[in-house]
């Protein structure tokens, strides 16, 4: 009877446990959202900020968001796609292999504000090319780029070996069988990852803080060597370096609002698409 | 003959774009370790040992990154004590207790979490927690190691539940069937049997979420007051490494001793974390999880 008691007890607690952190994750979104949403008008999202950000909008900071993300993902996804391609298809067990294999997930491990310091002494002030765009891209990119090897190598190793080894048979080269019969097959799956790297870059503030994000510059960029706003670093600014921090709430919300909703929409696609291809491919 | 070459070229492409991997972490090793080395000749490392962060003074600088240290520590220490049960106990129940759909939905909710940036929680904490420690425990400010630690405890919680789940999901059904067999309950079998024998992947899994928790940024500047103390209270302020690096970096003059020494205090951080990644990876291949 009373081992009873305590089975249902414990099994109670851990339920209690699990749905503390659904309930915290909850009320994180619904708060912002909340507070958020009145503050959102259309002059927010499409007007330069006034007076340190305190009225007007938030334009630059989702136009330098959006070059960041873009210009990221350019540079990381032929690199991670590459070396996935590499690490899946090509390589042997070598000494070359593990160090691979070690570096990336030293990478995956590396905090992001060291990658901002390694931004900052490489891009920014060796190759020169100053907090801007570009420095803020590379340094980003260096971040992301393990997860989406990680991703799009297990995408690829999805494929059974039948399908490589048919085309192979029939006398196709190794590169044709993987463009024709293995790359068509795993390239949702290879998106997968790089969608959620894209929501990794557009919400990190500690490496862009130190290589290309603006404090205030009410103005769009004209050139990849240009410094931008973006807004994970714009909300830092106007949660706590503003002068003013409680008269400036609504907007700290609001911006709040904004970069929540991109990264989840974001993340939310990448799930969706994820539980299509388990739905899709039953190898 | 012309396809063999362009076999060729392209594995040899792949080759190269492999090892881009490889030269981006032996360029964060130099990079940092330039800077440092050149502190190391100028003040030289004696002055890191200092309890004294002092980095702007009139008198006299004080690099000392102990009281850096002690913080980071400090709020580590809290935010694993914090993530353990919450982390476990959940892994347990979506992998062992929880309904089919149930479960369906619990994991990507919680994946979710891992989704939202670090500014964002560092907002809500700024807003909703450093108010409500204020309040409940009477301080003149609620800017606490207390609430950097709880904001790292849920910012780990993600990492800590996928990894260990992988590794409760990897004990053999035989080992429950075997314990069920014998008479155990259910939570007989859970305690004694399942979790000791998930043990090594769950250690594992807790070190990734302490990486994660020394190497977090923004959410604990935000919230923690960034007082340069040597405390292990947890209502007091504390200054952590990340944050010092984050706070400091935009207003030193380039190559002074103060820019130097922030990259020294980078270089602690990438071994600290480091180290705790590598234990973690030998023990998960050890035991052939994830």
């Amino acid at each position: 009877m009373q081992t009873a008691t305590i089975e249902r007890t414990t099994c109670w607690l851990m339920r209690v446990m699990t749905f503390s952190i659904v309930f915290v994750i909850a009320s994180i979104i619904l708060k912002i959202v909340w507070n958020g949403l009145p503050a959102i008008s259309w002059e927010f999202l499409t007007a330069m900020p006034r007076q340190a950000g305190a009225e007007g909008g938030i334009l630059p900071a989702i136009v330098g968001t959006l070059y960041l993300v873009l210009g990221t993902v350019a540079v990381a996804l032929p690199l991670g796609t590459g070396t996935a391609i590499y690490l899946s298809e090509y390589a042997k067990p070598s000494r070359f292999t593990r160090t691979v294999r070690l570096a990336i997930v030293t990478l995956a491990g590396v905090p992001s504000i060291v990658f901002g310091l390694f931004g900052l002494g490489l891009f920014v002030i060796f190759l020169g090319f100053g907090a801007s765009i570009i420095s803020g891209c590379l340094t980003l990119a260096c971040m992301i780029l393990p997860i989406i090897i990680v991703s799009s190598e297990e995408a690829l190793r999805a494929v059974p070996q039948s399908l490589r080894e048919g085309s192979l048979a029939l006398g196709a080269t190794k590169w044709q069988t993987i463009y024709k019969n293995v790359l068509p097959y795993s390239i949702p799956g290879m998106l997968t990852g790089s969608i959620l790297g894209i929501g990794r870059a557009a919400g990190e503030t500690a490496p862009i803080l130190l290589t290309v994000a603006a404090f205030y510059l009410p103005k769009l960029p004209k050139s990849v060597f240009d410094q931008v706003m973006a807004l994970p670093y714009h909300l830092y600014v106007l949660a706590t370096q503003h002068p003013d921090a409680a008269k400036v709430r609504p907007m700290q919300y609001a911006t709040a609002l904004v970069l929540l909703a991109l990264v989840l929409a974001v993340n939310l696609a990448a799930i969706l698409l994820r539980v299509r291809i388990r739905k899709k491919h039953k190898w | 003959m012309k396809l063999a070459w362009k076999e060729k070229a392209i594995k040899l492409i792949l080759l190269a774009t492999a090892s881009t991997s490889i030269l981006i972490v032996a360029g964060i090793f130099v990079f940092l370790a330039k800077e440092a080395g050149q502190f190391a000749i100028e003040p030289g490392l004696k002055e890191l040992l200092g309890t004294r962060w002092v980095p702007v003074s009139f008198q006299k600088e004080s690099f000392g990154i102990l009281p850096l240290i002690t913080g980071s520590l400090l709020v580590t220490v809290l935010a694993t004590l914090l993530t353990i049960p919450f982390g476990v106990g959940a892994s347990v129940y979506i992998s062992e207790l929880a309904r089919p759909t149930e479960r369906e939905l619990l994991k990507p909710f919680i994946e979710i979490l891992a989704g939202i940036p670090s500014v964002v929680i560092g907002f809500f904490g700024l807003v909703v927690l450093v108010p409500l420690i204020k309040t409940c425990f009477g301080l003149s400010t609620g800017l606490t190691a207390l609430a950097g630690a709880i904001l790292l405890a849920f910012m780990a919680i993600p990492t800590v539940i996928s990894i260990s789940e992988d590794a409760i999901r990897s004990v053999p059904a035989s080992y429950k069937a075997a314990s069920l067999a014998l008479g155990a309950s259910r939570m007989q079998t859970i305690w004694k049997v399942t979790v000791p024998a998930a043990l090594p992947g769950i250690v594992a899994a807790v070190m990734l979420g302490m990486g994660r928790v020394i190497g977090e940024t923004m959410a604990v500047m935000m919230v923690t007051g960034n007082a340069a103390v040597i405390t292990a209270w947890p209502f007091d302020s504390v200054r952590t490494m990340t944050a010092t690096i984050a706070a400091e970096m935009g207003e030193v003059a380039f190559g002074s001793h103060h820019y130097r020494a922030l990259f020294c205090v980078g270089i602690v951080l990438l071994v600290a974390t480091f180290g705790l990644n590598m234990i973690a990876q030998k023990v998960l291949s050890k035991y052939r999880i994830g």
